[in-house]
């Protein structure tokens, strides 16, 4: 797992950071049931004028098709069918399945597929991604009611003695199909010439809405462009549905039977140290964050914050999904993915925008599986309705299981916030001594699909934590309204590890860690209240002076709120339950993923 | 006072070039244009920055295929001839492979890419790169870097502490020199340093990327500020000639 991880940290990091675009927000997730299948995804945001959109598509007859980037290999042919079959011990002979990327190319060919968007030489472009050139030309085709003919001979090769199959199917990385506006072809190949990558015209665009794929003087295919499509004429599959087995068992928990801990602040001190809820310092300062010179709030927090210049807004970016919630409930599961991801950007003083996502999830045609992906969906849709935060795109990945065992169903939410004033950009550490602490939201008796429960007793049982749309829409009314009038000193979400770990993250999250003085008054179980990770819940802070205002704002927004006590000195108090020196806290919620990595 | 004229060197893989040149135009207010590696014309820079990145993508040594592109010949020819030259990250490992800087920069010690703010300590003030500042001033600024651990052999240290050419040097947040505050092990804790003739700079630090407080820091104005200082006495100096 180890050596897994250093790898994929250190890929993401290596093209991230040549590529010079910075990360700067994510997540990660550890549980056995990755342990076949890790899970790795990624999401890009970028900014685009108004005006200046390229799309994939392909029109108007005799318009050049073009292939652009790197040549094309024998490297990743079938690499999507083998994403698309359960890891067994026959997978190790698909190794060259797997694409060989290369940051520095695709850079290049960022560089000029910008330029060439810019000086408007282009009808259309599409990356390669899985099934290459034969997605791309379909696709296109499909997407502006044309066709194309194409000549496989023409495609720069980097192997000799590829056969049209091979060719039609390779997905080597860092290639583009561009359709060129006729007359400017030369200007493309002009500008791909200056970043040393090809452009070499393989076909032109027709009107009679079939590809045709040429081959040493042959045609190999000809098929109407429209049956391969998504959303186009590809068959719609209805597959049978179960509810899974397992959830009677998980369903059939009982917190009655777990005992409350003795020492509770030893439990803080274990969740603060477990891998799921310590930072990630380890794995974010292996990326540059900082490149470009827009990021305005860096990994940590609860959202990235990058500003846009030439403007006085910013974007708030982050990605969100606890599988193991999905795992116990699809449907809440799924619904809780978006509302926290909604709920991070909305503390960094961002209103909800746009949602894209990754589903993970094993293979489909299980009963139980595709039961899991309907019952998340639904979830998903239902909560991007309410929180109008439409979905502009996604990604979905089948089969991740291995022989054991499926991973949890992991809708991974990528969410996008908008700050309209940098000024209010909010941050989630405590920031003055004499600060007074609120919670916002309502605490409930519930630990069920908790970290606490799975990492302190070893259960992973019980529905997903409670979770009430109408609560949540009303607490990020609130929280945002309170960033704008100024009334905050920091917000921050409480999740993982529940309201005792978010007040720990406050006071480790200062500038320099600073303590605090609470009372928390509910009469149920001392863990539910402290670690249970009931939903639509913020610890914000605020100076004395400000609190008529704030408290005034919550009630007329309805939204529950507990003054919880003050932020000062060196230690977290909570009742007389919780006594956690901050300083050590610190030093145990920063390094704990660095000490299991890099023992020294 | 007229503004001075920087040109910023675009390798196809640089990916500091556009903070490099926002700095210097819409922070320091300076002219400023791109020199696209393949050209062999300075433009009539005043000064010259070799921009963070990974030049041509650097599978090699760091900078090592950089330092024979068309444009670094005029760069070494601009520096021989007094040139101000500023190199930061990947700009610095180029300095060094093209010999315009003693030593070189290995890898870091973690042997991982490392990404955070760090502090600097200004050691030597008196350079055309660091005049704005005040000697044991601590700056803090981002590295971004997998290669930024400086090492020279131990005759050529020495030589470059008796001449004073170390500019900056990782510290502690209140300016100890000390191991935890060096984020890749180099030498006596470089982060910085001039040629002997002062006209020739690098550091790994990235100051333009402490440009603004909204960022985090604006520490980075100094190091541009002292660059601008130094091409505006060299003029009143020549004038007066």
């Amino acid at each position: 797992m180890q050596y897994l991880l250093r790898g994929v940290v250190s890929g993401i990091g290596h093209y991230g950071n040549c590529f010079g675009v910075p990360t700067v927000a994510g997540e990660i997730y550890f549980d056995p049931c990755y342990h076949g299948n890790p899970l790795v995804n990624a999401m890009a945001v970028g900014i685009v004028n108004h005006g200046m959109v390229a799309s994939a598509t392909a029109k108007g007859v005799g318009n050049p098709v073009m292939i652009v980037g790197s040549s094309t290999g024998r490297d990743g042919i079938h690499g999507a069918t083998f994403a698309s079959v359960e890891i067994s011990e026959e997978s190790e002979s698909k190794r060259p399945s797997v694409q060989v990327g290369d940051p520095f190319t695709e850079k290049l060919l960022l560089e000029a597929t910008l330029e060439i968007i810019r000086e408007d030489l282009i009808v259309g472009i599409q990356d390669m991604g899985a099934a290459g050139i034969t997605c791309s030309c379909t696709e296109m085709s499909a997407k502006g009611e044309s066709g194309m003919d194409v000549d496989l001979d023409k495609v720069p090769k980097g192997e000799e003695g590829m056969s049209a199959y091979e060719i039609m199917l390779s997905e080597s990385q860092e290639r583009m199909l561009v359709v060129a506006k006729k007359g400017c072809e030369d200007r493309v190949r002009e500008i791909f010439a200056k970043w040393d990558l090809h452009a070499v015209i393989i076909g032109a665009v027709t009107d009679d809405g079939m590809v045709t794929v040429r081959h040493r003087g042959a045609i190999v295919a000809h098929a109407p462009a429209f049956g391969f499509v998504l959303g186009g004429g590809a068959p719609v599959y209805h597959r049978e549905t179960k509810r899974p087995e397992y959830l009677d068992v998980t369903g059939a928990f009982h917190a009655e039977s777990v005992p409350v801990p003795h020492d509770l602040t030893a439990v803080l001190g274990q969740l603060l140290a477990s891998p799921n809820i310590a930072s990630k310092r380890w794995v974010y300062e292996q990326y540059d964050t900082s490149v470009r010179t827009n990021t305005a709030q860096h990994p940590g927090g609860d959202a990235a914050v990058v500003r846009i210049k030439g403007t006085n807004k910013a974007i708030a970016v982050k990605t969100d999904c606890n599988g193991r919630y999905v795992y116990l409930n699809p449907r809440r599961g799924a619904m809780i993915a978006v509302a926290e991801a909604a709920r991070n950007v909305v503390c960094v003083g961002a209103e909800p925008l746009a949602i894209t996502n990754c589903l993970n999830f094993g293979n489909p045609y299980k009963p139980e599986i595709y039961w899991q992906f309907s019952e998340a969906i639904a979830g998903m849709g239902e909560a991007c309705r309410a929180l109008d935060t439409p979905v502009t795109g996604g990604n979905v990945s089948f089969y991740n299981e291995d022989p054991s065992h499926a991973v949890y169903p992991t809708p991974v939410i990528g969410m996008l916030g908008l700050i309209e004033d940098v000024g209010h950009i909010m941050t989630a550490g405590f920031r003055n001594e004499g600060d007074l602490v609120f919670l916002l939201g309502a605490n409930r008796n519930d630990i069920a699909g908790s970290e606490y429960l799975a990492t302190v007793h070893g259960i992973v049982g019980g529905d997903a934590p409670h979770f009430a749309m109408d609560e949540e829409k009303r607490l990020h009314a609130a929280v945002l309204r309170m960033i704008r009038e100024g009334l905050l000193q920091s917000a921050h979400d409480v999740s993982d590890g529940g309201l005792a770990v978010a007040l720990a993250e406050s006071c480790i999250l200062a500038e320099a860690p600073v303590g605090a003085e609470l009372r928390v008054y509910e009469t149920f179980r001392r863990d539910a209240v402290y670690f249970g990770e009931a939903q639509s819940r913020i610890v914000v802070s605020c100076r004395p002076e400000r609190k008529r205002d704030l408290v005034q704002v919550a009630m007329e927004l309805e939204v529950e709120i507990q003054e919880l006590g003050r932020v000062g000195g060196t230690a977290l108090r909570i009742n007389d339950d919780i006594a956690l020196d901050v300083t050590a806290a610190a030093d145990l919620y920063t390094r704990s993923i660095e000490r299991i990595l890099s023992p020294r | 006072m007229a503004a001075h004229r920087f040109g910023v060197v675009v390798f196809p893989g640089s990916n500091c070039d556009h903070d490099a040149y926002h700095a210097v135009k819409h922070v320091m207010g300076q002219d400023v244009r791109f020199l696209w590696h393949k050209e062999s014309d300075l433009g009539g820079a005043d000064a010259i920055i070799l921009p963070g990145g990974f030049s041509y993508g650097d599978y090699l040594r760091c900078g090592a295929i950089a330092r024979f592109s068309p444009i670094m010949k005029e760069v070494v020819r601009f520096a021989n001839a007094g040139g101000h030259v500023m190199g930061v990250c990947n700009g610095f490992q180029i300095l060094c492979e093209a010999g315009l800087l003693p030593g070189a920069l290995l890898r870091n010690a973690s042997l991982r890419f490392v990404c955070r703010e760090v502090h600097l300590r200004a050691e030597n003030t008196d350079t055309a790169f660091s005049n704005a500042l005040t000697a044991g001033q601590v700056l803090t600024i981002p590295v971004a870097h997998g290669e930024g651990n400086y090492y020279t052999d131990r005759s050529a240290l020495e030589e470059l502490e008796a001449r004073r050419q170390v500019v900056f040097r990782y510290c502690s947040a209140d300016g100890a020199l000390t191991p935890e505050s060096n984020p890749n092990g180099s030498l006596n804790n470089i982060a910085g340093i001039v040629n002997r003739a002062g006209n020739v700079f690098g550091m790994m630090p990235h100051p333009e990327r402490s440009m603004e407080t909204l960022l985090g820091s604006d520490d980075g104005i100094g190091v541009f500020q002292s660059v601008i200082q130094a091409l505006s006495r060299r003029e009143t100096a020549s004038v007066e000639v």
